[in-house]
């Protein structure tokens, strides 16, 4: 655990360092995005590689999480950092009916994964034809630019914000890797029945992972309004997102600490180099996405932190 | 609420629903056989839509004159594509595939956008304002020849499983696959064929619909999962089930859209879904074994 906290200060103290060090508004956008799509695949890791539920329309949290900070903020005037607070829980009570409802049912496997796919869509219908969320026209965030607005001047300001985000998710996965939690939720994983007979909870279990891996999906929706003050449903509960967390979690190696990031961090810089390579064509960065899944699961399966380990564990002479 | 506007619903809602069927048809063909949840499914219809838009659009082929050429190319991409992609990426596990296939999606999906731009499509043929009078209600033409193409093709289909030899190794192979691969099957190709079956099916639907309808590089979101929706209602893997499900969803879909709007409409759909993944998730007529 010590070893997993210090990681993650030295990561945080390098973002901070590159943060300070950077002054191009193209790098720190660069930087800011890749913190965002590390904690989509660090919430998607948590369900997915720690718990073994496979969700294809994680997008659902992210959505929720944003709309909440949305209309808190616009309709009722509602202090940004609240608001934030707001998207948090939104997005855990959804994640907990969501949940309850698809393990109470034993949902599992390719079910579970077309379930979040459909409560996804429903969500994405019923912002459309709602009322008090704008419909098909989306939510916009007036420019207030200030600390207390959670709007800043600078690119910087985002990153710290993000940056503080990812840490929690990271200091999160840390805890499930060494608490009992987390070994419960993993060996619901490996085996339920065997979990079952060992006194494991697999239902609660998971509706808890669920819980926690929405929350996080529901900061980075809170955190995707601020920075670009702009939300509809076809962002909110559209595809996008969901791909994003999932792909950036399976190519980095699910169930791992830093997986997410590491994928995160190759997926972007792989969008950002053919974009600069290939023009700005629409869908570019997707196709790309939706390849490297593929690869990765055809050559990788572990992903690229799997693959990594492998390598550690021979020359450290044993598991981490 | 008149009756017919109630009656004409209901027909175009029969009509939608016979070429849902269709698509669902190859979804739980390849999931009776492979037991792979296809998530490409819907991609691949935009990719067959796509292909009798350019057919008309550069060489002038009516969509229907295309049948001959959609559906057994359509056939050759799902072949290669699971000898080629989805097999080699499988290493046996389930949850792969699913990655496999949903990787494919979104290639696919954007692909057409970078090439195509996500432009709404249509296409001009003689008879696409024609209308046809039953009863009280006016059915588009299109749609009528739709809707028996659709069953048509279904029953084709069902023919093709029943009483071939190949149809014969496919249901085998479904019911029992290290038996039927000591059995002399070649199982790889049987699922190859499957899938490649399963694609026909949607160069067929995508003749059908096209007149009728439109394209874009997302309509296959939107159809994957009325698809699934069909497939799960009807028992996975489960021919009647497809059809009797296709038609019923397309009636929701017609009947909700005149109730609720046209977008909260769809929310029927998945309203249904969701209640039989939850609570009947064996489909209303049961799994196929």
């Amino acid at each position: 655990m010590i070893r997993d906290v210090t990681g993650i200060l030295i990561f945080a103290l390098a973002v901070i360092a590159l943060t300070l060090l950077l002054s191009s508004g193209v790098w720190l956008n660069a930087l800011m995005m890749t913190l965002y799509a590390a904690l989509l695949a660090l919430a998607w890791n948590l369900l997915g590689g720690f718990g073994g539920q496979f969700s294809f329309g994680h997008a659902l949290f992210f959505g929720t999480g944003a709309y909440a900070s949305a209309v808190a903020q616009v309709t009722h005037g509602i202090n940004a950092w609240a608001a934030l607070a707001l998207a948090v829980v939104a997005a855990s009570a959804a994640g907990a009916f969501v949940g309850a409802l698809a393990f109470r049912y034993g949902l599992k496997g390719s079910y579970f994964a077309l379930v979040t796919l459909a409560f996804a869509e429903v969500f994405r219908i019923l912002a459309v034809s709602a009322g008090f969320t704008g419909g098909g026209v989306g939510m916009m965030l007036p420019l207030q630019e200030s600390v207390a607005n959670l709007q800043f001047g600078s690119r910087k300001g985002f990153v710290g914000l993000a940056l503080g985000c990812v840490v929690t998710a990271l200091l999160v996965t840390a805890w499930l890797r060494h608490s009992r939690f987390g070994a419960q939720l993993q060996a619901v994983r490996d085996n339920e029945d065997a979990a079952r007979a060992l006194g494991v909870d697999p239902r609660r279990t998971k509706l808890a992972a669920t819980v926690v891996s929405a929350a996080l999906m529901g900061a980075a929706g809170a955190f995707y309004l601020q920075v670009f003050q702009y939300i509809d449903p076809a962002i909110a509960f559209g595809p996008h997102v969901s791909v994003e967390a999932l792909v950036g979690a399976i190519v980095g190696g699910m169930g791992t600490l830093w997986g997410p990031v590491l994928g995160a961090v190759v997926l972007h810089a792989l969008a950002e180099s053919t974009r600069n390579l290939f023009g700005n064509l629409p869908g570019l960065n997707l196709v790309i996405y939706g390849s490297v899944l593929v690869l990765i699961v055809m050559f990788m399966p572990r992903g690229l932190a799997g693959a990594g380990r492998s390598v550690r564990g021979w020359w450290r002479g044993g598991r981490d | 609420m008149s009756v017919d506007i109630l009656f004409a619903s209901v027909l175009n809602g029969l009509t939608t629903g016979a070429v849902y069927a269709l698509v669902s048809l190859g979804l739980t063909l390849i999931y009776g056989v492979l037991h792979i949840i296809n998530f490409a499914h819907g991609a691949a219809l935009m990719v067959a839509l796509y292909g009798v838009y350019g057919l008309k659009t550069a060489f002038g082929i009516d969509p229907y004159l295309a049948l001959p050429i959609m559906v057994p190319a359509m056939f050759v991409l799902g072949y290669a594509l699971q000898r080629g992609v989805i097999n080699r990426a499988s290493h046996g596990k389930d949850e792969n595939i699913l990655l496999v296939t949903l990787g494919l999606a979104i290639v696919l999906e954007n692909l057409a956008l970078m090439a195509f731009k996500s432009d709404t499509r249509t296409i001009d043929t003689p008879y696409t304002l024609t209308t046809l009078q039953v009863g009280p209600a006016f059915i588009a033409l299109p749609k009528v020849v739709a809707f028996f193409g659709a069953l048509v093709a279904s029953g084709v289909l069902l023919w093709t499983v029943t009483r071939t030899d190949l149809g014969r190794a496919i249901r085998a192979v479904a019911k029992e696959k290290h038996g039927a691969k000591l059995m002399g099957i070649d199982v790889d190709h049987v699922y190859a064929m499957s899938f490649g079956i399963g694609l026909a099916c949607l160069g067929a639907a995508a003749c059908f619909l096209l007149p009728a309808y439109y394209v874009n590089p997302q309509v296959g979101a939107g159809f994957v999962l009325v698809a699934f929706t069909i497939v799960v209602l009807g028992g996975m893997g489960n021919f009647a089930g497809a059809l009797l499900g296709g038609l019923l969803i397309g009636v929701v879909e017609s009947l909700g859209g005149l109730f609720l709007g046209e977008s909260l409409g769809q929310i029927g759909i998945f309203a249904i879904f969701i209640a039989v993944l939850l609570f009947r998730p064996t489909g209303l007529f049961g799994a196929r074994t």
